[in-house]
């Protein structure tokens, strides 16, 4: 398996998009900073920015990279390899390439810029996002063989995740106004992978003050060591699901 | 005519003082120490006749109850102490024209049923109460109907942590008393850091009210006061002021009054009052009104707070001129759709209108009330989605078709810049 993990990985580096997506995170994040004035502030304006970009990315490049080593795939499936394998390399090979360019283009400059608890929670949600978003991809990409079907149905999803979700949701919210609805909310969140880092984030920076009482009550949940944890625990089903569920496709299916 | 007979009387009475005050110098001082004639405060108290000073010189007194029943000055110096190892208040006044300064008074108990103070002054005039610092007591300095009192560059500070607020007294308790001055007071760790109820006419001038449990100044029908240059920072629910008529608020700063229900400046039934030049800084709600009418809020700074203003629908005829909203999560929120209320050459730093002819006022209509801010404050959970990009999106294009948000809250002519109150005199002028 590390083998194969070697191999793709240096397929990823040799095609050099993974060193452009590491300088243009490296570029964002040290503007923003400089930008910022204060580091709480670069930090906020850095989270909506890695929120909206990395999904799109991860997904993007998961899906491509998918069908691209198609005939590499079919190849090794000649081999006495088994097909559980070949898929968990082809996925860790992606999603740890796209986690190392975000450490690098992120996360070195968080560490000079805004050191601390808040920074940290902010690289590893960009972390568990990337690896999240690359099994989205990976779903999508087994669902169909054709690859601009997988592309699209790749994009939707990412589409569903960065905007409609919060819409969808806070028509619900509006419709239901007249209930106590903190908890339920908590759950829509937690559905959501992108909003839960967003809460996680915003919750742990200075701003979570200004939120009222509501945002008090989320804070006393995500503010402590058991709601980050819980929240990180909800992060980890939001990888193993949709990759135990495309592993299992790939397994089935006929090439 | 009312107002004048009063000044007669005022004028009349300092006239008096001075008179009865004039044989002060001459009169006898009584020396407290240890080596000196008395030894106890309380003792050189009550030897002391009226216009006599009793001079404490340096040390700790173990006393309490110490009661001033003649019109004398008890001065500390070199900083005596006065501890009353919570065996009750510490000095009662119950005569008029008494100064009180430079002691350290502390350690007073709770008392639930006669609300121990560190200094008492009960049912007189003209009492000076100076440069005390006060320690480690139930209620600090308790004015009740004391007129004409001035209590001026004392330190108040207690010891609230882990403490409910019904164990804790006020710093400065004023009630039922015309003409007080409060100032250059630092209160810290109490109840309310400034407390009156039935106060008229008086000064609250550069106090700094921090760190108490509850409000650092809080207010009941007290009309006619002046607040100015006051500092009210880390309180467990900031300012609170309601049932008051004529008030002016300048110069103030509010400023990290964060929580769950922490406001900057909480507004409930006040009517015809000023509030200008105040900085409203990091606080959870800046300005939070309700029932409030007439009052005329102009050059203010609000910066970075969650919400600027909340105005209920139950204000009317408020005007909002030339402040600065920058930085903040919502500018203006509201339940229901206020009226009469005048927003008017106002900087928002979320404005995003041009200005053809360059006159330095938009040309396009502000409206500080975003659809967010409506839906937040309908359904206090969807709080959860702040920076979201989709909230970011239903606002801008509520902003352009604006459907939801009241009609009547918009600032007409919003400014380009931010205002600079000191310098922007003449622009000021011509907006007028």
């Amino acid at each position: 398996m590390n083998k194969i993990i070697k191999y793709v990985l240096y397929d990823i580096v040799r095609n050099k998009i993974i060193v452009a997506y590491t300088l243009f995170l490296l570029l964002l994040s040290i503007g923003l900073f400089n930008l910022g004035g204060s580091p709480d502030k670069g930090l906020l304006s850095l989270l909506n920015l890695v929120l909206l970009t990395v999904p799109l990315i991860s997904i993007v490049f998961g899906t491509t990279h998918f069908y691209n080593s198609y005939e590499f795939m079919e190849l090794l499936v000649s081999q006495p390899i088994r097909r559980s394998k070949i898929f968990m390399s082809e996925y860790l090979g992606v999603a740890l390439s796209l986690s190392a360019a975000f450490m690098i283009g992120v996360g070195i400059p968080v560490l000079l810029f805004a050191p601390g608890a808040t920074g940290l929670y902010l690289v590893l949600t960009g972390v568990f996002i990337t690896f999240i978003f690359v099994a989205l991809a990976f779903l999508a990409s087994v669902i169909t063989r054709d690859k601009a079907k997988g592309i699209g149905i790749a994009l939707l999803l990412w589409f569903y995740f960065a905007l409609i979700y919060d819409g969808i949701v806070l028509f619900i919210l509006y419709s239901f106004g007249d209930y106590p609805l903190e908890y339920a909310t908590l759950v829509l969140t937690a559905l959501n992978p992108v909003d839960l880092g967003r809460v996680l984030v915003l919750l742990n920076l200075d701003v979570s003050a200004m939120m009222g009482y509501t945002g008090a009550l989320y804070k006393s949940i995500f503010g402590s060591l058991w709601g980050i944890g819980l929240a990180f625990a909800v992060m980890v089903l939001w990888v193993l699901v949709p990759v135990l569920a495309s592993r299992r496709a790939f397994t089935r299916r006929d090439l | 005519m009312k107002n004048l007979s009063k000044y007669i009387v005022v004028w009349t009475a300092c006239a008096l003082v001075w008179m009865l005050g004039s044989p002060v110098a001459l009169g006898d001082t009584l020396k407290v120490c240890n080596t000196c004639e008395y030894h106890s405060v309380k003792e050189a108290v009550s030897k002391a006749k009226a216009g006599d000073v009793v001079l404490v010189d340096g040390g700790v007194y173990l006393e309490s109850g110490i009661e001033i029943t003649k019109p004398i000055s008890l001065i500390g110096r070199n900083n005596p102490v006065i501890d009353g190892q919570n065996s009750g208040q510490i000095i009662t006044i119950t005569s008029s024209n008494v100064k009180v300064e430079g002691f350290t008074v502390q350690n007073v108990a709770v008392s639930y049923m006669r609300d121990d103070a560190a200094i008492r002054v009960a049912d007189r005039e003209n009492i000076q109460i100076l440069n005390n610092t006060v320690l480690n007591t139930y209620f600090g300095i308790y004015l009740q109907n004391a007129d004409n009192s001035i209590v001026k560059g004392n330190v108040v500070k207690g010891v609230n942590t882990g403490k409910i607020e019904s164990a804790l007294g006020n710093a400065i308790h004023v009630w039922r008393t015309d003409g007080a001055e409060v100032s250059g007071n630092k209160v810290e760790g109490h109840r309310d850091g400034i407390y009156f109820e039935y106060v008229t006419n008086s000064l609250i001038h550069e106090n700094i009210s921090e760190r108490n449990n509850r409000y650092g100044l809080h207010f009941m029908f007290s009309d006619g006061n002046v607040y100015t240059r006051n500092i009210f920072r880390k309180n467990g629910a900031g300012v609170a002021v309601m049932y008051t008529r004529n008030i002016r608020m300048e110069h103030n700063t509010f400023e990290d009054n964060w929580g769950s229900a922490a406001y900057g400046l909480l507004l409930k039934d006040i009517s015809q009052s000023v509030i200008l030049n105040n900085t409203f800084r990091r606080n959870t709600t800046g300005i939070y009104m309700e029932s409030s009418s007439r009052l005329y809020i102009e050059n203010n700074d609000f910066d970075r707070n969650g919400w600027a203003i909340r105005l209920l629908a139950s204000c009317i005829q408020d005007t909002f001129r030339l402040n600065n909203f920058t930085g903040n999560s919502f500018d203006v929120s509201t339940n229901g759709s206020p009226t009469m209320n005048l927003f008017e050459h106002n900087y928002w730093d979320k404005y995003s209108g041009y200005d053809l002819n360059k006159n330095r006022v938009g040309d396009v209509p502000y409206r500080p009330v975003s659809l967010y801010s409506m839906l937040v404050e309908r359904v206090p959970p969807s709080v959860m989605f702040m920076r979201s990009f989709m909230v970011d999106l239903m606002d801008s294009i509520e902003r352009v078709l604006p459907s939801f948000i009241p009609e009547s809250l918009v600032d007409e002519r919003p400014l380009m810049k931010k205002v600079n109150h000191d310098s922007d005199r003449k622009l000021v002028q011509n907006l007028r």
